[in-house]
């Protein structure tokens, strides 16, 4: 009787010590893998999915990488391969580990166009519709893996320099890099002919920050949810026929506003006295 | 593009409230420095790349270049730069500077063709100079000792190496890369002004509602004149039109109102065109006043050749059953044959019918000829007969895509805006006008419609020729670095010309050879046959920017002969060389470049040079202590045979020299470089300039380098850069090619020659602008706005388009300039069958010639670091390519590996490819064709034929 | 050699494989693509890990057919060859383990087994589990982004970086720490394949008759709870847990142990 007491008490704190042990472990794990997967600033292959959806769907197989790292496309004058512009995060990358990802200053994405890199993605984290255009061709241009940011301090085209090295290395040239010419009343006879980015068209391939030609490049691409801004919903160009499509189908559970003037209930307000 | 207009014109628009912009620029310029800054020292300098002729200030600090900024107070620029000017104080500090003489050598020590380079004294070097100039004197005379010279010598260089070359070697094989680049302009200016040079300058841009750029890539090649010519459309948007005339879509076409996309060559026809309307459709336009009083009307011959090998030339004989030749394949001689006979196409049949020429017939060229002859306006006009619209837009049309009409409507729309009364035209081209087969005529049309219009030689108004190099006008063309020329547009066939500079020179009078016929392509040609037997490379890069370049490396690597590259870094030049030089880079010299405006801007030394690195100024001077009088001025044999029959020679000139107080043993550095004038420049390192300056070649330096005699140098003790430029000035002055005295250049941004009573000249040929049109047109009596005083060629023949008739004797055209009747004819390779496409070649904004520099700055590097073959997506698809893909481009002389683009910046149409030349591993100069405008002799390397395969 | 013709072959087809994967980026070849994540068989045949499958399905995202796919072929056919043979015969991982587990007998480290309280052999299917609820909570497949596995596989394939430290941290643990710690204690991705395995065709099959009761297999056994019946019957090895590493038969100097296929005609 003592015995099975006794056992029956040793399973119970095993059990105990084992769900607690879980518990801890899974809390651990939990709060690690969050912290992996915060890695904001990471440039993702054309057709990735938004990065939240990228990171459940990436099965972390490579086959993005080496389909890029083989293409045809990709050899030296001498037949050797050149490195390929999708890395595989490793440990020490700071970036989800397993999941391709590109820096355009050491190899930009060179926009091939028949797109190696998406059909072979097994899982669909690589969203082969949105990098195709309505003739069901695959279309590079639809690509969207981030938008560059022109950082005008540093970018010597707005010191007056004739550079635009940018705008001669985009692929979509006059679409995603325009130049905006303006006259320079300093010297009173140049004009500066600054580059502006068009987030409507960039892809975010980064030949224009391979490109730049400063010490830190002044034109860069950022994932386009940390260049970009939004104006609301609730405002439509009256000027732009095609803006309402901007504000597509608005939540109408969303439509009640709330700070912290209207917190309270109007009831409740009106019932409490005004101090005078 | 459509996008982008629209975009130019809103912020045109914008521009007129430009101040609420708010950029912000760095206003104060002349900010304090910080303490960290406070031993820099900041001194004016030249920006080292381009024609355009930016001024920079350089920024030193312990004897290291640490900064650069644009000169404000430069009028070309205001401050500004280009990406390669923002890039001069990084470009002499690669990490594979060359520091010391490189000898190629066995294991013993000797020198061995087929060793490897190891490093040698310059003592060393020197010996094996000297033993080779004095072996390849011996075997070939004067001719057989040569220099690839050039448009990036400072004036001093240039004038040292021509004045060893033609003084002392009586050699006439020097000739400038500025060949490739310049030599069709400067004979069109010769032909057209009988004098070098443009007539306007820069300011023509703010006066001008009409800019048409042809054959120019200006947005890409000269940014800063680009930016003013921007500049210029935002201030009169609806007024102010551009129109580019180009082979292929590229980044000048931005904002273009008009961009014409024409087929290879046909700009001849496009200039005719134009003209054509004007004579015939647009009589009215015809400023008779103004062409009377100043302008003649003349043609020359059409069958003038390709300016390629000629048969009987060494290296194309034997000819084979094969077809081949010598050492060149029967490919290659498919082409080069019509350097003999051609046959007339359909195509060019129509253009050459006032001739008498019909489409079939064998036309026999004889080599070019500058030969020409008065006409009148009849024939003139008979000449321009061809020249309709439907004719011209029919052959011209570039792009196979383009609706006829549409192209139509764009040539009216040009000849519209030439024609319209009242409307200021500046034509630019740059160099696919002067890389031509037939880039003299070409040149001469553009004059044509200005002169026809008077449209020339006015504020705002003219035909500008923009140079490729720094200094393509100062050093090579005024300085004379060309095989054919003195200084100051003075020719060696010229027996009073000769004369004046022996005088000057203090030679014995015959010393100077008359015989200039080695231009760089004949250099390479003449080494390839074997009568050159060493050739020194100088601030070029002559075995990467010549076109068959196979031809010419096999000739330098396999055959007996010395080739000797003086540089600051190792490229393909240096690689095929048997010795090499490490040069002294711009700020580590004084030096002075000439701008394509007339601008003479000088610097002083900045910096030592690295390692045991010195001046090619120095190197000439030091060469020039190894021979002497005994040695060159004896007898010396030339090729060919003279009028009687006898083999050609240069006199014995020992005697006259003795007679001239030199010895046997005096050496050319006594005669020609340290001698009683030089030594009468003091240094002075208390006064401006030198204050404050170092000085390697007049005082030595803290390297303590040991020199040619294995001593220290420790300096030629008198101020041998002033020397050099007041002797060589000495020849323009009063010759129309005036230029200011050494120390006041030190002072001033830069002056346009000629500089009279210490101002400048704006506008040559304008009795208003220019002195010396004043003058002629004063002792001329003549009240006319304009004299076109050049003296060259001004007294001809007369005649029909078909030759002139002695007996109508000769007629002098003082104070006139010519309009030349020359027609469209086909280039010598074009697309067929087999080769089906054309190349195009020149450069991209990134990158300087072979990139030497430019490659080396590691954001240039980044930026561009592979020359792209640029071609039309169809094109790309049909031969089945993919973006990105390797492909081979071959020609019938050779194939290069090159990566394939069909987006970005260069757009060409179908049919068309361009491959930039910067990149040694695409070699591109392997495919092109060493034809050359007959008359100019520069090569060709906008046109030849090659296929597309995948690699 | 006869006593190291398993160990050869495993080794043999874990390089193998390794090559493969390694030259499809390396030289592009279409032979074995990927990795174990998900990977391409001859250019078109899909293969994914069931287990890395479940967790990205567990994340919240829908996978692609050809995951899917993938899946269920690797589920079938580790479910005919044994499920744990993954581990023994393709996880480079195994390579490492084996070898602090060599080092571990080498070394006499054995002999002062530290009784780790908490670590039991089970704990791999509580990782397991936990590994589905972490990547359902956190909306990432969990296990992956610690997984030494596929660590070493990509670094092996695509580079190490810093991530060569996990497979140095894995080593150690199984030297120093506990014998057989990851592969027989933690990792949840062999637990999965236990699972797999349970029903598997190929089973290392025990002759009693012939048997001397030596005990090597059990020294040598990185599972050796699985031969539970040496010294007692002749049956079969139906543990999930046995990775078929064929270890047991090659030290066994009595032939009383060898591969078979499984009956399941017969009754245990």
């Amino acid at each position: 009787m003592a015995n099975s007491d006794n056992n029956r008490r040793k399973f119970m704190a095993t059990t105990l010590q084992s769900v607690g042990l879980t518990a801890l472990g899974g809390l651990l794990w939990s709060g690690y893998t969050d912290e992996v997967k915060a890695s904001p600033l990471v440039l993702r292959p054309p057709g990735a999915l938004a990065e939240e959806d990228f990171l459940k769907a990436c099965i972390k197989c490579g086959l993005c990488a080496e389909a890029c790292v083989n293409r045809d496309s990709n050899k030296n004058k001498d037949g050797s391969k050149r490195d390929g512009t999708l890395q595989m995060a490793k440990g020490g990358d700071h970036r989800m580990i397993g999941t391709p990802f590109f820096i355009p200053t050491d190899v930009p994405c060179y926009m091939c166009d028949d797109i190696p890199c998406v059909p072979v993605c097994p899982s669909g984290a690589l969203n082969e519709e949105s990098v195709t255009n309505e003739k069901g061709e695959l279309d590079i241009n639809q690509a969207r893996m981030g938008l560059a940011v022109v950082h005008k301090e540093s970018c010597i085209a707005f010191w007056g320099i004739q550079c635009d090295a940018c705008y001669r290395a985009c692929p979509l040239m006059d679409e995603a890099i325009t130049l905006n010419y303006q006259k320079n009343e300093r010297t009173g006879k140049h004009a500066f002919l600054l580059p502006i980015v068009h987030s409507d068209v960039c892809t975010g391939c980064g030949l224009c920050e391979q490109a730049c030609v400063t010490e830190e490049p002044a034109i860069f691409v950022l994932p386009i949810e940390y260049s970009t801004g939004k104006a609301g919903d609730h405002y439509v160009k009256g000027w732009d026929k095609k803006d309402q499509l901007r504000a597509g189908d608005r939540n109408l559970d969303e439509i009640e506003t709330k700070t912290e003037r209207s917190e309270q209930k109007a009831s409740d307000y009106l019932n409490t006295e005004v101090e005078y | 593009m459509a996008l982008n207009r629209r975009e130019f014109l809103k912020s045109a628009a914008a521009a007129s409230a430009a101040s609420a912009v708010g950029i912000a620029v760095p206003s104060n310029l002349n900010a304090a420095a910080t303490d960290a800054q406070k031993d820099w020292r900041w001194d004016k300098a030249a920006c080292r790349f381009c024609g355009t002729g930016c001024g920079i200030m350089l920024a030193t600090k312990e004897g290291r270049i640490v900064a650069v900024k644009g000169d404000p107070a430069a009028p070309v620029n205001r401050g500004l730069n280009c990406i390669k000017g923002y890039f001069n104080a990084k470009i002499m500090y690669g990490a594979d500077r060359l520091k010391t003489p490189l000898l190629r050598m066995n294991d013993k020590g000797e020198f061995d063709k087929f060793g490897k380079f190891k490093p040698v004294t310059w003592q060393r070097a020197f010996d094996e100079m000297e033993k080779h100039a004095k072996i390849a004197l011996k075997a070939s005379g004067p001719e057989g000792v040569a220099v690839f010279a050039s448009g990036q010598y400072t004036v001093m260089e240039g004038y040292a190496a021509q004045k060893m070359m033609k003084g002392g070697f009586r050699s006439n094989a020097i000739d400038p890369n500025a060949r490739h680049c310049m030599a069709s302009a400067v004979v069109g200016f010769y032909q057209t002004f009988g004098i070098d040079e443009p007539s306007g300058c820069y300011d023509d841009i703010e006066i001008t509602d009409t800019i048409v750029t042809w054959g120019s890539n200006m947005a890409e090649m000269h940014p800063i004149l680009w930016s003013r010519v921007s500049d210029r459309k935002l201030s009169n948007p609806d007024k102010v039109k551009i129109v580019n005339i180009q082979t292929y879509t590229h980044r000048t076409c931005d904002i273009g109102d008009i961009n014409i996309i024409f087929s290879p060559n046909t700009d001849l026809a496009l200039w005719n065109y134009i003209a054509h309307e004007i004579v015939y459709n647009h009589p009215e336009a015809i400023d008779w006043d103004f062409v009377k009083q100043n302008i003649v009307f003349t043609a020359g011959p059409l069958n003038i050749g390709y300016g390629m090998r000629r048969a009987g030339e060494k290296s194309i004989t034997p000819v084979n059953k094969d077809g081949s030749a010598g050492k060149y394949t029967a490919k290659e001689m498919e082409i080069i044959n019509k350097e003999m006979v051609k046959t007339i196409s359909a195509k060019e049949a129509p253009a050459l019918a006032p001739y008498g020429v019909k489409e079939g017939d064998k036309m026999k060229n004889t080599p070019g000829t500058l030969k020409h002859w008065h006409i009148s306006f009849e024939d003139y006009k008979k000449s321009l007969e061809p020249f309709t619209l439907d004719y011209v837009a029919k052959i011209a049309k570039g792009d196979p895509n383009e609706d006829i009409e549409e192209f139509k409507k764009k040539l009216q729309g040009l000849a519209d805006l030439y024609i319209e009364k009242g409307r200021k035209v500046v034509s630019f081209w740059t160099m696919g006008m002067n890389q031509h087969t037939r880039g003299t005529w070409v040149n001469t049309l553009s004059y044509n419609v200005h002169f026809l219009l008077n449209k020339q030689a006015l504020p705002g108004n003219g035909a500008f020729s923009l140079t490729g190099q720094p200094s393509a006008c100062g050093t090579a063309r005024e300085v004379g670095t060309f095989c054919h020329r003195l200084p100051a547009d003075m020719m060696v066939k010229n027996p009073k010309h000769r004369a004046v500079v022996e005088k000057k020179w203090n030679i014995p009078a015959g010393t100077l050879n008359p015989v200039g016929n080695q231009h760089i392509m004949k250099i390479h040609r003449d080494i390839e046959d074997g009568v050159v037997k060493f050739a020194w490379v100088n601030v070029c890069n002559a075995y990467q920017d010549s076109a068959s370049a196979s031809h010419w490396i096999k000739a330098a690597r396999e055959m007996d002969n010395f080739i000797v590259t003086s540089d600051g870094y190792p490229g393909i030049s240096a690689k095929v060389s048997d010795l090499v030089l490490p040069s002294a880079m711009i700020y580590e010299k004084w030096g002075a470049y000439g701008n394509a405006e007339r601008r003479t801007q000088h610097w002083r030394q900045q910096v030592l040079p690295v390692g045991n690195a010195m001046s090619d100024t120095w190197q000439w001077v030091e060469f020039s202590k190894r021979f002497t009088v005994k040695d060159l001025w004896g007898e010396q044999p030339l090729r060919g045979k003279d009028k009687k029959g006898n083999p050609k020679k240069l006199p014995n000139v020992i005697k006259d020299a003795l007679k001239m107080g030199y010895k046997e043993d005096t050496t050319m550095y006594e005669i020609l470089f340290a001698n009683k004038a030089a030594k009468s420049y003091k240094i002075d390192t208390k006064k401006f300039p030198q204050e404050g300056f170092d000085n390697s070649e007049c005082l030595g330096d803290s390297r303590n380098v040991k020199g040619s005699d294995g001593k220290v140098f420790k300096g030629y003790g008198f101020m041998i850069h002033e020397y050099l430029f007041e002797e060589y000035a000495f020849f323009g002055r009063g010759h129309g090619h005036d230029l200011a005295p050494f120390d006041v250049y030190h002072k001033v941004r830069g002056l346009k020659w000629p500089v009279v009573d210490g101002k400048e000249t704006q506008w040559r040929f304008n009795v208003k602008y220019d002195p010396y049109a004043a003058k002629a047109a004063k002792a001329a009596g003549s009240d006319s706005t304009h004299a076109f005083y050049g003296p060259l060629a001004k007294n001809l023949l007369q005649g029909n388009l078909n030759g002139p008739d002695k007996k109508l004797g000769k007629k002098s055209l003082k104070n006139k300039a010519k309009i030349f009747a020359r027609p469209y004819m086909d280039p010598p390779e074009m697309p067929d069958e087999n080769y089906d496409t054309w190349l195009c070649t020149g450069r991209v904004l990134e990158h300087w010639h072979s990139g030497t520099m430019t490659m080396r700055v590691p954001e240039l590097f980044r930026a561009v670091p592979e020359a792209l073959c640029y071609m039309h997506p169809e094109d790309a698809k049909a031969k089945g390519l993919k973006r990105g893909e390797l492909a081979w481009v071959e020609s019938r002389r050779g194939k290069v590996k090159a990566r394939v683009e069909t987006r970005g910046r260069n757009r060409p149409p179908q049919g068309l490819v361009f491959v930039p030349w910067f990149d040694e591993k695409v070699f591109i100069n392997k495919v092109c064709l060493d034809a050359t405008c007959p008359m100019s002799k520069q090569t060709d390397y906008k046109k030849c034929a090659v296929k597309i395969t995948k690699a | 050699m006869s006593n190291i013709k398993y160990l050869l072959l495993r080794r043999v087809t874990q390089i193998g494989l390794m090559f493969l994967y390694f030259g499809a980026n390396a030289y592009g070849w279409h032979i074995l693509e990927g990795t174990f994540g998900a990977s391409k068989l001859f250019g078109f045949i899909p293969l994914a890990d069931p287990y890395t499958t479940l967790q990205v399905l567990a994340s919240g995202f829908v996978l692609g057919a050809d995951v899917l796919l993938g899946a269920v072929i690797i589920t079938l056919f580790y479910f005919v060859v044994g499920g744990r043979a993954f581990c023994s015969w393709v996880c480079p991982i195994n390579m490492v383990t084996d070898l602090a587990n060599w080092l571990r007998r080498k070394l006499n480290l054995d002999k002062e087994e530290v009784n780790y309280r908490f670590l039991k052999r089970n704990a791999r299917y509580w990782l397991m589990v936990l590994g589905l609820i972490v990547s359902a909570v956190v909306g990432v497949a969990a296990f992956e982004v610690l997984s030494p596995i596929t660590i070493m596989q990509r670094g092996l394939i695509f580079g190490f970086g810093a991530g060569i430290s996990v497979v140095i941290a894995i080593f150690l643990f199984d030297l120093f720490g506990v014998k057989n710690g990851w592969c027989g204690h933690l990792c949840p991705l062999g637990a999965s394949y236990s699972l797999i395995g349970k029903a598997s065709l190929i089973r290392v099959k025990h002759d009693h008759e012939a048997c001397t009761n030596c005990m090597e297999c059990k020294i040598v056994c990185p599972e050796n709870q699985v031969l539970h019946m040496i010294n007692k019957e002749s049956i079969s090895v139906t543990d999930g847990e046995c990775t078929n590493c064929g270890r047991c038969i090659d030290v066994c100097g009595d032939d009383a142990l060898g591969f078979s296929i499984r009956s399941f005609g017969n009754k245990k």
